[in-house]
């Protein structure tokens, strides 16, 4: 088991919700990323946890930069830190809505340039900062402030549409499983290129369960086969041993879903289509995995 | 080396000569021939810079605004409707304090499209907290670049420059041009707040109103100190290439009645509209406006104002007339002209004196005295 | 202040004419701008370019009403604008064709720039290169020094046949 540094670049004073997952992941990454790190953040709730100035809960340094704009502004970093002959690692920790809606077009044109930097998304499937509005990897049925009634569209599917884009390394991972968040910040790091991780982060704020269950409400995702761990490296895709297990034999969504307020009075039609998406993510990473597709 | 360019091409040969590390530009008509021009010579090894061929012009300044905080410098370039589309960074890139140099090509904005000269696109970036200014020939495009970025890069400035030219009658004219090599007219880039990892900082978080309040006062305090950065820069460069250049261009204003006050090319041109008018015993002059931020003070009383707008801001006034207007008491006789390249002489320009109203609107060729 | 105005069709060389022209004029120790005046257009749309030549600083952008020349390099456009429009009293007309018409109160200067750039194999994307040969025939009128319109040409292209083009013109031309 890899050596986690103890060395803590998230400080304790935070102002961070109880049971933050994005704040935790961040730990991790950091730990996985060290000193030598600037981190590009778009408005999200990372904006926030970081206090008001002039102090900062975060002991590396954070450019923090507007909606749309996180990958274009760790595009001209990493260009610049290259051209001083600097290998400063340049990550950008970004929000679910400021990577598959308003971000979206600026991380597809930075993938495409093959720019050198980490883009982590830590997706808490909704607008959690501004109080739960929709976003576009809010899953289909969930109740948010501006879908009232549970959402009638399906989870953008991101990884999808960045895998379209060849990166050299993609990942998933939860802040549930922190030794795979650092492993795989750390093998995103150490590849030329731009490389991205999907980072699945339970918020108790939004998805409305209590604040003790973050880690639990990560691993049921998991164990439910609502998220998968996978990597794609150079094109090859690995399914991780934990989400291969919990493919094989997954817990039931209802112990996903039930603890989770957003979910509340939802009907078999959406707990279906949830459950046949999931389905075919797994049966797509899977027969990518044997090279059938 | 003396030689011909367009507009556009001596904006890029500056850029050439001060050697930003990053530039990263979107092609937009009629700021094309930049970008090609830079593109051709990055790819050719003339010019050792990292080009980031972005997918908009909001990224393009995202990533200027990236990497110019690292301490690189950086230049970018756009017109019209790439400005507009890019106004939440420009708005960022100053509140920063990044002394980013842009070249803006001025063009009308949409709809209907239109791509030619305009100043509407620029003169609605004023608040922004950039120095502004525009230029009227092909030398002075050249020159007012290399200014630009030592005005920018000063320490008391450190704001962001955006350079104007008048989309086609300048960026596509050819004149001749003088490409001096600046040397250490402009000295090497230092951002005082650079990015340094060993000393880890939160730039851009969360502040409260008083930080808050503090830092806009701090960008206007450096505004009111790149007046004097300006005329230093100004005369410096005059001492050293032999070209004169002040925030105020004056032409035979000084025994003037009446005195036409525009901006860019509009100004050259009224400046043989003065000669016509002097010719037929009107004692004319003209003000040609340089740099628009920060504004600059005037002298203007006992003369009747003649101010021409190739812009407006709806349901107020002529943007260049309403500055004039606030900053000196002057009651002018407003032309609105020229708006999505309308055509406008020096001929017609001795007209607007010729028929001034102090205090009157003109909307040229559309209406009379509205 | 001598005025200018270059009709062709976009893809011709109208825009580079100008240029070349101004460079020329330039290199005699004038002072000179060259100006197309853009639409959106495209290959094959007429095309209006203005030169102005003269011994001051010139700061005039407007476009040529009262030209002292115009150069027409396709006589198909022609058809579509009145390249005589505002031309001044006296003033030339300078037509790419083998001869050209009387034209009342105007004199004119026919030359083949076409044939020209066919016989020497100056064809670029399927078009004769007619904005070379042109600084020759306008060297011939006396706008230009042939020594400059040389100069000028040499500076902007590599493919020394184009100064052969505009030498070939300058013989071609009837004073």
């Amino acid at each position: 088991m890899t050596e986690i540094p103890r060395e803590e670049f998230v400080l304790k004073c935070t102002s961070a919700c109880a049971g933050c997952p994005s704040s935790l992941a961040l730990r991790y990454v950091l730990k996985a990323a060290g000193h030598d790190t600037v981190l590009v953040v778009p408005a999200c709730c990372t904006s926030v946890i970081q206090g008001i100035f002039p102090f900062t809960s975060l002991n590396v340094t954070v450019y923090n930069i507007a909606f749309a704009a996180a990958a274009a502004c760790a595009s001209g970093m990493s260009e610049a830190f290259r051209k001083a002959g600097k290998k400063t690692s340049v990550i950008v920790y970004a929000g679910d809505g400021g990577t598959v809606d308003i971000g979206l077009q600026g991380l597809s044109a930075a993938l495409e340039r093959e720019e050198d930097f980490l883009y982590v998304c830590y997706d808490n499937e909704a607008y959690s900062n501004t109080g739960m509005q929709r976003s576009g990897a809010t899953p289909y049925g969930a109740r948010t402030t501006t879908t009232p009634a549970g959402k009638t569209h399906p989870k953008k599917d991101l990884d999808g549409i960045v895998a379209a884009h060849n990166p050299p390394y993609m990942a998933t991972t939860c802040v549930a499983y922190p030794q795979d968040v650092f492993r795989k910040v750390q093998k995103a790091l150490s590849i030329r290129g731009p490389s991205f991780i999907h980072l699945l982060a339970p918020c108790p704020t939004s998805w409305r369960f209590s604040p003790d269950l973050t880690i639990e409400m990560g691993k049921r995702a998991i164990r439910s086969g609502m998220w998968i761990l996978y990597e794609r490296e150079f094109g090859k895709v690995t399914i991780n041993s934990v989400s291969k297990a919990a493919l094989k034999n997954p817990l039931p969504l209802e112990d996903y879903l039930s603890p989770q307020g957003r979910f509340s009075g939802i009907g078999q039609r959406e707990k279906d289509i949830l459950i046949s998406q999931a389905r075919k993510m797994a049966k797509r990473l899977i027969h990518e995995e044997e090279g059938v597709c | 080396m003396l030689t011909i360019a367009t507009g556009n091409k001596a904006v890029a040969a500056a850029v050439k000569e001060l050697r930003p590390a990053v530039i990263a530009a979107y092609p937009i008509t009629p700021q094309t021939e930049i970008v090609e021009q830079i593109a051709a010579w990055v790819a050719a090894g003339e010019l050792d810079s990292s080009y980031i061929p972005v997918e908009s012009e909001h990224s393009a300044m995202a990533a200027c605004i990236g990497a110019s905080v690292t301490g690189a410098r950086t230049f970018t370039a756009t017109s019209s409707q790439g400005l507009a589309y890019m106004h939440e960074m420009v708005n960022w890139a100053a509140g920063a304090r990044l002394p980013i140099v842009m070249a803006n090509v001025n063009r009308a904005l949409a709809p209907g499209w239109n791509i030619w000269a305009e100043h509407t696109d620029a003169f609605q970036e004023r608040d922004t907290g950039w120095l502004q200014v525009y230029v009227g020939t092909v030398q002075e495009a050249y020159d007012t670049v290399v200014m630009a970025y030592r005005i920018a890069e000063h320490e008391e400035v450190l704001l962001p420059v955006m350079v104007n030219l008048d989309g086609f009658l300048l960026s596509h004219s050819t004149q001749s041009l003088e490409t001096d090599s600046p040397g250490d007219f402009v000295p090497p880039f230092r951002l005082p707040h650079a990015i340094d990892v060993a000393h880890p900082a939160g730039y851009g978080t969360l502040t409260g109103p008083d930080d808050y309040f503090r830092f806009r006062w701090d960008i206007e305090r450096s505004m009111r100190n790149s007046s004097r950065v300006i005329r230093e820069t100004e005369q410096d460069f005059s001492r050293r290439f032999g070209r004169t250049y002040a925030p105020v261009e004056e032409y035979r204003a000084d025994d003037a009645d009446v005195v036409v006050i525009a901006v860019g090319t509009l100004g050259k041109e009224a400046e043989v509209a003065v000669d016509l008018l002097r010719r037929e015993g009107i004692r004319a002059g003209s003000l040609r406006i340089r740099w628009f931020r920060p504004f600059p003070d005037l002298d203007l009383s006992g003369r009747e104002l003649v101010v021409i707008d190739r812009d407006y801001s709806f349901g107020f006034s002529g943007i260049l007339a309403g500055s004039l207007r606030a900053r000196t008491r002057a009651d002018p006789y407003s032309v609105i002209a020229g708006l999505g390249g309308q055509e406008v002489t020096y001929d017609d320009i001795a007209g607007f004196v010729r028929g001034r109203e102090p205090g009157r609107e003109l909307w040229f060729g559309v209406d009379r005295n509205v | 202040m001598y005025e200018i105005r270059i009709h062709s069709r976009g893809g011709e060389g109208g825009v580079t004419a100008a240029r070349l022209l101004a460079l020329a004029a330039f290199r005699d120790g004038k002072y000179a701008t060259a100006c197309p005046l853009y639409g959106a257009e495209r290959r094959g749309a007429p095309v209006v370019s203005y030169v102005r030549i003269d011994d001051h600083p010139i700061r005039i952008y407007s476009q040529i009403r009262n030209p002292d020349l115009v150069v027409v390099l396709d006589t198909g456009v022609m058809e579509a604008v009145d390249v005589l429009h505002g031309l001044k009293p006296g003033g030339w007309v300078l037509i790419n064709a083998p001869k050209a018409e009387e034209i009342p109160g105007h004199r004119s200067y026919p030359v083949d720039l076409t044939g020209i750039a066919l016989s020497l194999g100056l064809v670029i994307a399927g078009s004769p290169v007619l904005d070379t040969p042109v600084l020759g025939a306008l060297a011939k009128m006396g706008i230009i020094s042939l020594e400059s319109a040389k100069a000028a040409i040499t500076e902007m292209f590599s493919d020394e046949r184009n100064v052969r083009a505009a030498e070939a013109a300058y013989q071609e031309l009837l004073p």
